[in-house]
């Protein structure tokens, strides 16, 4: 017991038929995440600074939904959202609505770091970053071939696509026009692959910290927030724990998923790995979700109600592992 | 068992020596408030109907931080922001950064119903209030004289506390600074209600923080900070948003009778007195048997409930009831 700890998350919800080469870029990305972590950890950094650096490199990598990569809105635009939280204190930073940060993680922790408020979005958020000099791109910059292609699919289908990543040639069970596709988000929707990225840590201190980022739900309305920057739903961090979810995004805020793990830990004293098997298995009814936890205690936790979540953790006494399925 | 409701038009430092013109509007308008659920309910109405009509009121009354007579943003805007929930379902709905919508809590209620998401914001609410037909207006419709003088005083008062590349400010125990006349305005507008099946719902409304940064988001619209309802409670929140987001003030209450087996006062006591820093927080809650609690641990809150037995209270401070 004891040491550091950390977990990312590539997204929850996962399409069986996932082509093999597409599982081993996803695995490497998170190795590579995993590694950048643990360097960190063995130079003592603080478990918020890790969250931030992993989910920067997550978010700067156009594999996941997140930063560049990103889902687009109806619009064909992009809008990304994130939240941190840093354990000790429970301070908190989000932001929704952004167009042009690179790394709205970053932004998220300017948010809680430099400003008197918790949560800024859209033009607002934007004029902070501009006043904060954090890197600004072209909106197009996010966009990738993939995801316009995802967006007339869904568009066509008139559905709302969770995100995915398969190239639309491999679409022999997932496409849009199966009869019965796997569903998500009680709608009609093709593919279940939301696909939003996470990173929790706990250092040798002891002290917790969650991050999650995200461009959303694939033809989402402009302005749709979802529980990646709520605090609670998609994020939590206190003395105890760090938590960060990926999923139905709606199932998630009902069941304020994040701020669950942490409550049972507390007022019915489960451990890490009870409390997060106890929120999975009770708290999202019909919806699908998945999350990933670390204790001040040094362990680390996930867990997943739906087919396959995208994730990787590892411990100081040399545990580690990458994984998409059961 | 029976019904139950409670109201609340915001938390915070409310001097004792409020004028009697700032403390007489108010707690009438509760009490209109108050009267107009409790009709409601009498007449069988479902308590997701109940706080979405309560609070529409309370948007509509000048006085409080909400709908018209909202507080300013920096720039002399209002950006308004909404949320309910209903227990039975837990279904929700939130909208922020509201700039035309005359009740923002009804577009929340729109945005659970008529669309596959629980939260828009900004342009996208906006444009969705338009596309769903609800009655918008120019937003010099909730400006009040009242607010660009209490923004006014606020930039002043706080001409030395924003310097964002000063030390980090978000800390608990920054106070508001109230107006000359002792009249911050801080606080929101919520509705909590349960009916005589144990049907519970919650509804939170607010025009944010004096003086917030364009864009800023409270703990108003966000879903177990400022608003919360399940099979055992309903909650509305009210305070220092940064604090009840950070606390998950309304889902804690839930959680502590849930996860603890505390009664609702005893959680809500627990939450508000043992768990938010003083100073910070107020918040109003039903149970699924029919109890009310009031609780809070700022100067005052404007209050008031009823229940089916025929109680009923409104108030503002812990000690000079009005009836």
């Amino acid at each position: 017991m004891g040491g550091w700890a950390i977990a990312v998350h590539g997204g929850a919800g996962v399409d069986p038929n996932l082509p093999p080469q597409r599982q081993e870029e996803a695995k490497q990305l998170l190795a590579r995440c995993l590694n950048l972590g643990i360097s960190s950890l063995h130079s003592n950094a603080s478990a918020i600074d890790v969250v931030e650096l992993v989910v920067r490199e997550l978010e700067t990598d156009p594999l996941f939904n997140s930063g560049r990569g990103s889902a687009l809105t109806e619009n064909g635009t992009v809008e990304m959202e994130a939240s941190i939280m840093d354990g000790p204190k429970r301070r908190c930073g989000a932001v929704s609505g952004l167009t042009t940060v690179k790394n709205p993680i970053s932004l998220a922790r300017l948010v809680m770091d430099k400003s008197p408020h918790s949560y800024l979005a859209f033009s607002g958020a934007e004029d902070f970053a501009r006043l904060q000099g954090v890197e600004v791109v072209e909106n197009e910059y996010f966009i990738t071939p993939e995801n316009v292609g995802m967006l007339k699919l869904a568009k066509e289908a008139n559905t709302i696509l969770f995100d995915y990543r398969i190239p639309t040639n491999g679409y022999d069970t997932c496409g849009a026009g199966v009869e019965s596709p796997m569903k998500m988000n009680g709608l009609p929707i093709s593919v279940y692959a939301p696909e939003t990225v996470g990173c929790v840590v706990v250092d040798k201190e002891g002290r917790c910290a969650a991050a999650t980022s995200t461009g959303g739900l694939m033809n989402k309305m402009t302005g749709r927030i979802g529980d990646s920057p709520l605090i609670g739903a998609g994020t939590y961090a206190c003395e105890l724990c760090g938590v960060s979810c990926t999923g139905e995004g709606e199932a998630i805020i009902r069941g304020t998923l994040a701020r669950e793990v942490a409550a049972v830990m507390e007022y019915k004293g489960l451990g890490l790995q009870e409390a997060v098997d106890f929120v999975i298995k009770n708290r999202l009814d019909e919806g699908f979700a998945g999350l990933i936890a670390v204790s001040n205690k040094g362990e680390v936790a996930y867990g997943f109600n739906c087919n396959g979540m995208f994730r990787g953790c590892a411990t100081e006494d040399g545990f580690m592992e990458v994984g998409i399925w059961e | 068992m029976g019904w139950a409701i409670a109201v609340h038009g915001g938390a915070g430092d409310i001097s004792r020596s409020l004028p009697h013109d700032r403390r007489q509007p108010r707690e009438e308008a509760i009490r209109h408030c108050l009267q107009i659920g409790v009709e409601a309910l009498q007449s069988n109405s479902p308590p997701l109907d109940v706080v979405e009509l309560v609070v529409r009121e309370l948007e509509n009354i000048p006085h409080f931080n909400a709908g018209r007579g909202s507080v300013l943003t920096s720039e002399g805007t209002v950006e308004m922001e909404a949320s309910i929930m209903d227990g039975n379902t837990m279904r929700c709905g939130a909208v922020s950064g509201l700039t035309t919508v005359v009740n923002a809590v009804s577009l929340a209620r729109l945005v659970m119903e008529k669309t596959p998401h629980i939260y828009l914001a900004f342009d996208g609410a906006e444009q969705f209030a338009r596309e769903q037909g609800v009655e918008i207006v120019d937003s010099s419709h909730f400006i009040t004289p009242e607010n660009v003088e209490r923004l006014k005083l606020a930039k002043e008062a706080n001409r030395v506390q924003i310097d964002y590349n000063a030390q980090p400010i978000q800390n608990d125990t920054k106070k508001e600074k109230p107006c000359a006349n002792g009249d911050s305005q801080i606080g929101t507008v919520g509705c909590v209600a349960v009916d005589s099946n144990g049907n519970l719902a919650s509804a939170t409304s607010t025009g944010g923080l004096v003086n917030k940064m364009a864009g800023r988001i409270g703990d108003t619209p966000v879903i177990g900070a400022g608003t919360y309802a399940n099979e055992l409670c309903a909650v509305s929140a009210t305070g220092k948003g940064e604090s009840i987001i950070r606390g998950t003030v309304a889902r804690d209450v839930a959680a502590l009778m849930e996860f603890k087996g505390l009664s609702l006062k005893e959680a809500a006591d627990c939450v508000v007195h043992e768990r938010t820093p003083k100073g910070t927080v107020g918040l109003i809650a039903v149970s699924a048997a029919g109890e009310v609690v009031m609780s809070f641990n700022t100067t005052g809150m404007f209050r008031g409930c009823a229940t089916e037995d025929g109680y009923s209270e409104v108030a503002i401070w812990s000690d000079a009831q009005v009836e």
